[in-house]
């Protein structure tokens, strides 16, 4: 900072900062990125390991041997559902009463605010059964919850088999020290999220529930099975939950210690652990493991029921059992085994799960990258911005420091201010446009034009999205008169502040979805002027905006899991991506829709704003 | 604040309900039992009927309410029936006792209660040195602390009252202790504190963590259960530890209290391994003085010992809905303790007159009823004075073997829960929901809430809510935390609406402590002790309101007023919360990391935008600034 002080070198500094900002801004993005790239090479990485002393050094026995029984429980279970065709609430109620739980049920009500097309629902109807095992000598202060969703079809009758064989096995052993609460839930997230809302009596997302009779103090942690086969080859492990949130590293920690110890084969993001990290191959598996799980923490929404509890500052995970086509098979007991353990273990803890990473990526199950390693790959892109802005803010006081004209400077100030704040505003009410219209317009849409709901409030997203770009942006001709040098160069210093600021917010929160969101932003924001060819830049611009990124990950995110899909289906995903992230928003109250909607998007507007300036 | 009293509230205070003592005998030899049973001239006495053999079997009679004359000479048979472990003229008494309730659920619930009178007064100036059956130590704490009543309980688990339905003395989980101190005490702070860590000592527990932050001066909730109707509640003090764990160093000396320790008598039957073996275990000690007799000419004072527990039908392992003294305790009877003039075991059999619920072995030929929580209950009693109980085997060995297998919730008239709403670190509410499932009747309750002062509370979001209307409360004593100091005490009467649910809600701020403040495990939470439901509830049946009639000990604790209600407490669950809490675990990086923002990146920062640059003229040499001295001086500009 004495640097700083000393004005000779200051300036030497400075100049020497404007004069290769370029190049330094180039070095800066491929270092960015080259460091990202680099997080999923296994000797830059750590080796998972478990920080909570509860869970570590205290070994449990895990003696589940009702594998077989809960199969048939399962297979019980599926005649019951398809009996009454959904939930059989009466018998599931009966189960849990004999195997001595304290049974309660939950009816739900929600109207979605548009059809959900993919899982063919609008007016949601359904009713929630948990049981609570009562710990013996507990003054009901604490719980852990097991949940499993009772899926259409013949989904997940296994994994209500082996909850009801487990809450049995568990209600005649002394040892709990937490309330365990069985869970089955309908209709997935939406019956979750009733639950959740009811046991916590808050009411973020207008969901009509009935209360809860039956509470078991704070839940401290939570486990969701999905399990559709009697026999499995592999378990997934899903963490990522609504916005992007993370349980604690030990929860997977736990998991992966229990699979190692009963010699399940475990995988996340669906792939399989992998030994040679230094061929090429090797890399790439981790790599693409890795930015699986950064394209599903950047979309925002849950991926597994459990994505829910994160928000109530509960650690939570979802197992799913895959049966694929390996010849080594894991049966129901090994599984019910494997659960005992982990629910044995969390029983034990004494304090809630904080003593591992809440940010983290894992390039595999046994390696984790931490918020340290991983927050540089960001700042190096949004350090560009700075550096952006540095130099403008040079180009904009050097020409007025040897004037040194006060009235001259407040007039341009003046004038200034108006030119910058109009587009800022303009931008923004579109913004809000792109944010309200979509829902509120539906039904006109589908009055005058042959749409579903669903197509309509999409295509609206996308009309309006597009419609910003038409807008007249160049109201500083109006205002001020003409367009200055000066004029869309303070309109830049501010759009690229903006953006740096909210890169930097949403990168604390979500990673994933700020450095997605700068990958693509930054380079816009550091090379657009009114002066570049028109047309290329503003083809530049519109392949870089928001909606494009979205566009190039869902087809992205379908390569990474070896099911690429021809441009036609892409586009059909595309707009049902869209419509989903919309759901998301209401039904569960994630957060990306707004942001792109009301600050990504505006701020990429300034950007469109000053490429035509003149 | 303010508080507005009610009269109704004083009223809760003379409550509760009482039984109709039912000495009942039977004559015959039962089959199942293969002892000798007695047929009675008298059939009052089951000391007298003891001795004549009869053929008739399963009759019982009832003595009349009011009639007490016999009651009271039954001791008094029972003496001279025993010579030589009685004084001529007792002037201290012991009575045990053991209830067991088999649930619904296939649980069994046991009580004990001990009972140990002596006729003394702590409080003259004469020292009490001589003591037979009274424990020294409690009698000393006694009168050096001027205690007027005591109550303290050790509870580990939560009672269910949904599959339980009422215990006979309620208790919250963890710690609880509540102390009248006569008026003549004059630094009442001073001596509880001196007393809490007293009784910490003698029942090895943490009670000494009880201090002005957690101890209130409840209003109106509790009232003093002995002779003394003091309503002054500044010789009050209430304080509930909900995160003590309770085990076996608690138990050892609550059973040396005993006049036979752990060496004869029921309390044999107190092995901890099976104790804490079980769904709930919870231990009091109740110190007041009493009535020796109807017109309360002569006071004594009672301690009494009751120890509650209920085992689990599951966790017991083999399945098996069967349940026996030795199962539940590993152990059985073989003898009364010899000091004890009383000593009996019921089994409530109300649910199972005609023997089709469950199977009772040894069958006993006495019968008793007793009028408890509004209902009229049967007890099989054997009497553990009597040889001929424990039969040629010389041991009692209960068994209770089930014979249908049905578990229902069961619907208490007045049934209570509580937790906490919301997310996040920063605020949240405080539901507590009061069930009354009377069909017709309402009944008033009276809440008492306890909380720290580092949870907030906005008592201007203080709603309660019966069937979605505004419920306003008859009476409200709220006393505002300070902090570090005292907590908050929120006192209310409502009226509970028949057959609906009534809602209490507040919303509190959690409050950030200041980091020597925190438990050492911070992330764990903070407790939040159980609230308090008294209430007088409508009764079933008439209550029995002549409290010197000789009872069970388990139906007279609780003085009786009324006919037509009994009194209820109930406690709801403590709460868990989490406080914002700093990550203790990288305090190196923390300070590091401060130190370095605040040190570099903000001080020179600071430094750059508020200094204004300038450069520094060369400093002239001296010969110039002389000259500009002598300038100066002769009034000319200088250079």
């Amino acid at each position: 900072m004495g640097l700083l002080s000393d004005p000779n070198r200051r300036q030497a500094l400075i100049s020497l900062l404007t004069r290769l900002n370029a190049p330094i801004c180039v070095v800066c993005y491929m270092a960015g990125v080259a460091w990202f790239m680099g997080l999923a090479f296994e000797p830059f990485t750590l080796r998972t390991y478990m920080s909570e002393n509860a869970m570590g050094s205290t070994m449990v026995e895990e003696r589940f041997p009702a594998g077989e029984r809960a199969l048939a429980t399962g297979r019980e279970f599926a005649s019951q559902k398809n009996k009454v065709d959904g939930m059989p609430v009466d018998w599931l109620v009966k189960a849990m009463q004999a195997r001595g739980l304290e049974v309660f049920t939950q009816r739900f009500t929600r109207t979605l605010p548009f059809p959900d097309e993919n899982n063919e629902r609008y007016m949601v109807k359904g009713t929630n059964v948990y049981g609570i095992l009562r710990a013996p000598r507990a003054p009901r202060t604490e719980a852990l919850v097991l949940s499993a969703p009772c899926s259409p079809g013949d989904n997940n009758n296994q994994a209500v088999g082996l909850l009801l064989g487990l809450a049995q096995y568990f209600r005649n052993q002394i040892f709990w020290a937490k309330d365990i609460i069985f869970l089955v839930n309908e209709h997935d997230l939406i019956g979750m999220q009733a639950w959740l809302e009811g046991y916590h009596h808050t009411n973020t997302t207008g969901m009509d529930w009935s209360p809860l009779q039956g509470r078991g103090g704070s839940i401290q942690a939570a486990l969701s099975l999905e399990l559709s086969s009697d026999v499995i080859t592999s378990l997934d492990l899903v963490l990522e939950g609504l916005n992007g949130q993370l349980p604690n590293l030990d929860l997977a920690n736990l998991f992966y210690a229990f699979c190692q110890k009963i010699g399940v084969l475990c995988t996340i993001q669906g792939k399989l652990p992998r030994n040679d990290w230094d061929s090429v191959s090797g890399y790439s598996h981790a790599v693409q493991t890795m930015m699986l799980m950064v394209m599903k923490q950047a979309s925002g929404r849950p991926w597994g029921d459990h994505g829910l509890f994160l928000r109530y500052h509960i650690e939570a995970a979802t197992l799913k059992g895959i049966n694929s086509f390996r010849q080594h098979k894991t049966d129901t007991t090994t599984i019910g085994r494997l659960l005992e353990g982990m629910y044995r273990k969390l029983n034990n803890l004494l304090e809630r799960l904080h003593q591992s990473y809440f940010f983290y990526l894992m390039p595999s199950l046994s390696h984790f990258v931490s918020i340290g390693y991983y927050m540089p790959a960001f700042g190096l892109l949004a350090v560009i911005l700075l550096l952006r802005a540095l130099d403008l803010w040079v180009q904009l006081v050097t020409p007025a420091a040897p004037t040194e004209d006060g009235v001259v400077d407040v007039e341009q100030s003046g004038s200034g201010v108006l030119s910058v704040l109009t587009p800022l505003v303009i931008s923004h009410l579109t913004g809000t446009a792109l944010y309200m219209l979509p829902i509120r317009f539906q039904e006109m849409a589908v009055e005058h034009f042959p749409v579903s709901e669903t197509e309509a409030v999409v295509l609206t997203a996308i009309a309006v999205y597009t419609a910003g770009l038409a807008l007249p942006h160049n109201t500083h001709r109006f205002v001020s008169g003409e367009a200055t040098e000066q004029g869309w160069r303070v309109l830049k210093l501010v759009a690229v502040l903006y953006l740096a600021v909210l890169l930097g917010c949403t990168a604390l929160i979500n990673f994933s979805l700020g450095f997605i969101l700068a990958l693509t932003l930054v380079p816009v924001a550091a090379f657009i002027t009114p002066h570049v060819p028109k047309v290329l830049s503003a083809f530049v611009l519109v392949v870089l905006s928001p909606a494009c990124t979205l566009l190039f990950s869902v087809f992205f995110f379908q390569e990474l899991q070896e099911m690429p899909v021809s441009f036609q289906d892409g586009w059909l995903l595309y707009l049902s991506v869209i419509s989903q992230g919309i759901l998301d928003h209401f039904l569960y109250g994630s957060l990306v829709y707004p942001l792109i909607a009301l600050m990504v998007y505006p701020c990429w507007l300034l950007f469109w704003n000053i490429l035509f300036w003149k | 604040m303010a508080a507005r009293r009610c009269s109704a509230s004083v009223v809760l205070l003379f409550l509760c309900g009482l039984s109709v003592f039912v000495a009942a005998n039977e004559q015959n030899t039962t089959p199942t039992g293969g002892y000798r049973a007695a047929e009675a001239d008298s059939p009052r006495t089951p000391a007298e009927a003891a001795g004549h053999p009869a053929a008739e079997d399963g009759r019982w009679e009832a003595t009349e309410v009011g009639d007490a004359a016999p009651a009271d000479a039954e001791p008094d048979e029972r003496d001279a029936s025993r010579p030589g472990t009685t004084v001529p003229q007792p002037k201290d008494d012991f009575q045990e006792e053991l209830v067991i309730r088999p649930l619904h659920s296939g649980d069994i619930y046991a009580s004990f209660q001990f009972r140990t009178l002596w006729e003394t007064d702590f409080m003259k100036g004469n020292k009490v040195s001589h003591y037979r059956l009274f424990p020294k130590s409690v009698g000393q704490v006694i009168s050096k602390f001027s205690v007027r009543e005591l109550h303290i309980s050790f509870t580990q688990g939560y009672w269910r009252t949904m599959q339980w339905g009422q215990p006979f003395l309620p208790s919250p989980p963890g710690a609880e202790l509540w102390v009248w101190f006569q008026d003549t005490v004059t630094d009442v702070d001073g001596m509880w504190k001196e007393l809490t860590n007293v009784l910490s000592g003698i029942f090895c527990a943490s009670l000494n963590f009880i201090d002005s932050t957690n101890t209130v001066q409840p209003s109106a909730s509790f009232k003093p259960l002995g002779i003394d109707n003091v309503t002054d509640h500044r010789f009050l003090r209430y304080a509930t530890l909900p995160r003590e764990i309770v085990c076996t160093e608690n138990l050892t000396p609550w059973k040396k209290l005993l006049p036979c320790g752990s060496k004869a008598g029921l309390s044999v039957l107190l092995k901890s391994e099976k104790l804490f073996h079980s769904s709930f275990h919870s231990q009091a000690v109740h110190i007041r003085p009493v009535c020796q007799d109807s017109e309360c000419k002569t006071t004594s004072w009672e301690l009494r010992q009751t120890l509650n527990v209920v085992f689990d039908l599951h966790t017991s392992g083999q399945g098996k809905r069967e349940w026996s003294l030795f199962k539940m305790f590993s152990r059985t009877l073989t003898e009364a303790c010899p000091l004890a003039s009383s000593s009996k075991i019921y089994i409530d059999i109300t649910d199972n007159p005609e023997g089709e619920l469950f199977e009772l072995t040894p069958a006993t030929p006495l019968l008793s009823q007793a009028v408890l929580m509004g209902d009229r209950r049967t007890f099989s009693v054997y009497d553990l004075t009597q040889q001929i109980t424990f039969g040629t085997m010389r041991s009692l060995n209960l068994l209770i073997r089930w014979k249908s297998s049905e578990g229902h919730m069961l619907r208490p008239l007045l049934h209570a829960e509580r937790y906490v709403a919301g997310y996040g670190l920063q605020a949240g509410e405080i539901h507590t929901l009061m069930y009354n499932n009377h069909p017709y009747r309402s009944f008033p309750v009276l809440l008492l809430d306890s909380v720290p002062w580092y949870l907030r509370l906005y008592v201007h979001t203080l709603t309660v809510t019966s069937k979605g209307k505004d419920n306003k409360p008859s009476y409200i004593h709220y006393q505002p935390s300070k902090d570090r100091e005292r907590p908050h005490l929120l006192e209310m009467l409502i009226q509970l609406p028949p057959n609906c649910v009534t809602e209490v809600t507040v919303q509190f701020e959690r409050a950030l402590l200041k980091w020597t403040e925190y438990t050492p495990d911070p992330n764990h939470g903070f407790y939040v002790g159980s609230s308090v439901v008294s209430s007088l509830v409508p009764s079933i049946v008439a209550m029995d309101t002549n409290s010197s009639l000789e009872r069970p000990l388990f139906s007279n604790f609780f003085p009786c007023k009324e006919e037509s209600s009994y009194f209820v407490r109930i406690y709801t669950e403590p709460l868990l919360v989490n406080l914002p809490t700093p990550d203790f675990s990288m305090p190196y990086n923390v300070i590091c990391l401060t130190c370095t923002v605040v040190a570099v990146g903000y001080g020179s920062l600071y430094n750059l935008l508020t200094r204004s640059f300038q450069i520094e003229e060369p400093s002239p040499g001296l010969a110039k600034r002389l000259a500009n001295i002598i300038r100066k001086m002769r009034g000319v500009q200088p250079l």
